[in-house]
């Protein structure tokens, strides 16, 4: 459960990017945060995994996040970057993928074993031993998933999972996601992958919560879109 | 593919080295370290006219390249932009010191030529034998290695990160080089009137990938220990290993190889 009470942030003085927000998300909602550049989307992700520290309160299973509890709090969310060379820093995926059970305190037989696990659940077991900087664009983003994934993260966070793939790279993180079976939430302009990803869809605008509900409902809505700077998903306008 | 693709992709070709499997990669990442530093140590130690004796030194470095399987080629190609400034160290020594210090035949020669190529010597084995180290040890390994002979984290920490950000600011450079080409077509390299900003851009994006990096490491468990180095004790092999090394550099520090090789064929 990830609870923002009265949340407010400012990179500046008096400059707010977000304004008492409150939301609450279950244990396995898949959460699309939607909203147009500027909106405050990366800036609730950077404040739920206490990259930056905000005014108000945020709780991970109802342990506060802060500066004390970081550890815990960063043991239950996995994180996966929008640019996955800034995730993928080791020299082979699987060294990538061991970074974070390690750090965490598993042996190596233990870190091995989910590594093996989780490549093979995402069928990228040819990726092992891949150097990082010799693998396409596509295969960097499903290996940023897997280095999360190995983590075994309560929570599944995703900035922008889709950007920069082709069709066919899409569909694979696409169903990638939907077949994980973690709480999820994402932030991204692809609209039509929110909605095949995510049941609920939270719209941000100037940093506070426009609409909170069904995905279906607020994707289908073109002038709640319209006025908030997005357009009604390609699925959805051909309708 | 630009020139700091290429460096980038030569960067990354260092990582592929360090990651074979050999007899030498195999070794203790302490083990290799403390073989390294003791030779760079005794190379410099030679005096600056104990050409003789210095020139035997190429035996370690050459050795180990036979051993890990790396080619000798590599290391002098991605040392090529050093290498000269090591070479030029001593290049004013035969203007200075002109005293004849050795005869070849009828031709003279200065301790100033002698002087010049021991410096010459001493930089291009040390930097050999820095080379295999990193060619043979992953800079994590490397990096714990340190941490558990005590060396102080925030040094070793900043080595780590150095060598992760260094191909972070090569691809801001790489991706920045592009795109000024793209807009400046026939000019070789980057004008003058453009290297304030040039620069400053590159440092202001380096500095934020290498922060979204960072983060990236932190959302990972990274609290600046080597968990995800591989942790193996320091064994019997990798003592001897140090203790082999140690003494042949002490051989070949005291005993003049050359001299005895050159006498027994005079003989």
């Amino acid at each position: 459960m990830i609870e923002f009470k009265d949340v407010s942030f400012a990179y500046e003085k008096d400059k707010y990017v977000l304004r008492d927000m409150s939301f609450e998300i279950g244990s396995g909602e898949s959460v699309g945060l939607i909203g147009a550049n500027g909106a405050g989307k990366s800036t609730i992700m950077k404040l739920l995994l206490g990259l930056v520290q905000g005014e108000g309160s945020i709780l991970v299973d109802g342990i506060e996040v802060k500066k004390e509890t970081l550890g815990e709090i960063r043991s239950k969310l996995g994180f996966v970057l929008q640019n996955s060379d800034n995730q993928m820093f080791m020299p082979t995926v699987y060294e990538d993928m061991s970074f974070g059970p390690l750090n965490y305190g598993l042996g190596r037989e233990e870190t091995d074993r989910r590594v093996d696990e989780v490549l093979a659940s995402l069928h990228l077991e040819d990726l092992k031993y891949r150097y990082n900087h010799k693998i396409s664009g596509g295969e960097k983003r499903m290996a940023a998933i897997a280095t999360v994934l190995a983590m075994q993260p309560d929570t599944i966070l995703m900035d922008e999972p889709t950007s920069a793939l082709d069709p066919y790279n899409r569909r694979i993180v696409i169903n990638t996601i939907r077949e994980l079976r973690q709480t999820k939430i994402i932030t991204s302009h692809d609209l039509d992958m929110i909605l095949e990803t995510c049941g609920r869809v939270i719209l941000i605008s100037e940093g506070r919560i426009v609409a909170d509900g069904p995905a279906e409902e607020i994707l289908s809505d073109k002038e709640l879109l319209e006025a908030n700077r997005m357009e009604l998903p390609l699925s959805k306008s051909s309708n | 593919m630009n020139k700091m693709q290429k460096a980038l992709h030569e960067l990354s070709e260092m990582d592929e080295l360090a990651s074979r499997r050999s007899p030498v990669h195999r070794l203790h990442p302490a083990a290799k370290l403390i073989a390294t530093i003791a030779y760079i140590l005794i190379t410099l130690s030679f005096d600056k006219y104990d050409l003789n004796g210095l020139v035997p030194m190429v035996l370690w470095p050459v050795l180990l390249f036979q051993i890990s399987g790396i080619n000798v080629r590599t290391c002098f190609y991605k040392l090529r932009i050093v290498l000269p400034l090591v070479m030029a160290v001593g290049l004013f020594n035969p203007l200075f010191d002109r005293d004849i210090i050795v005869t070849v035949g009828n031709i003279g020669i200065s301790g100033g030529v002698i002087s010049m190529i021991t410096l010459m010597l001493k930089g291009v084995f040390c930097l050999m034998a820095s080379f295999l180290l990193m060619a043979t040890t992953k800079i994590e390994n490397l990096c714990a290695a340190l941490r558990k002979m005590h060396f102080p984290q925030i040094i070793v920490t900043l080595l780590l990160l150095t060598y992760r950000y260094v191909g972070v600011m090569t691809e801001e450079l790489a991706v920045m080089t592009d795109a000024y080409h793209l807009r400046a077509p026939g000019q070789k390299g980057i004008d003058i009137s453009a290297w304030g900003s040039f620069l400053g851009q590159l440092l202001l994006r380096s500095m934020d990938r290498a922060q979204e990096l960072y983060s990236s490491m932190l959302l990972r468990g990274y609290h600046d220990h080597f968990h995800f180095a591989e942790n193996r004790p320091f064994n019997f092999k990798d003592a001897a290993y140090v203790a082999v090394c140690i003494l042949f550099f002490l051989l070949l520090r005291y005993v003049s190889i050359t001299q005895i090789l050159g006498g027994a064929i005079v003989r």
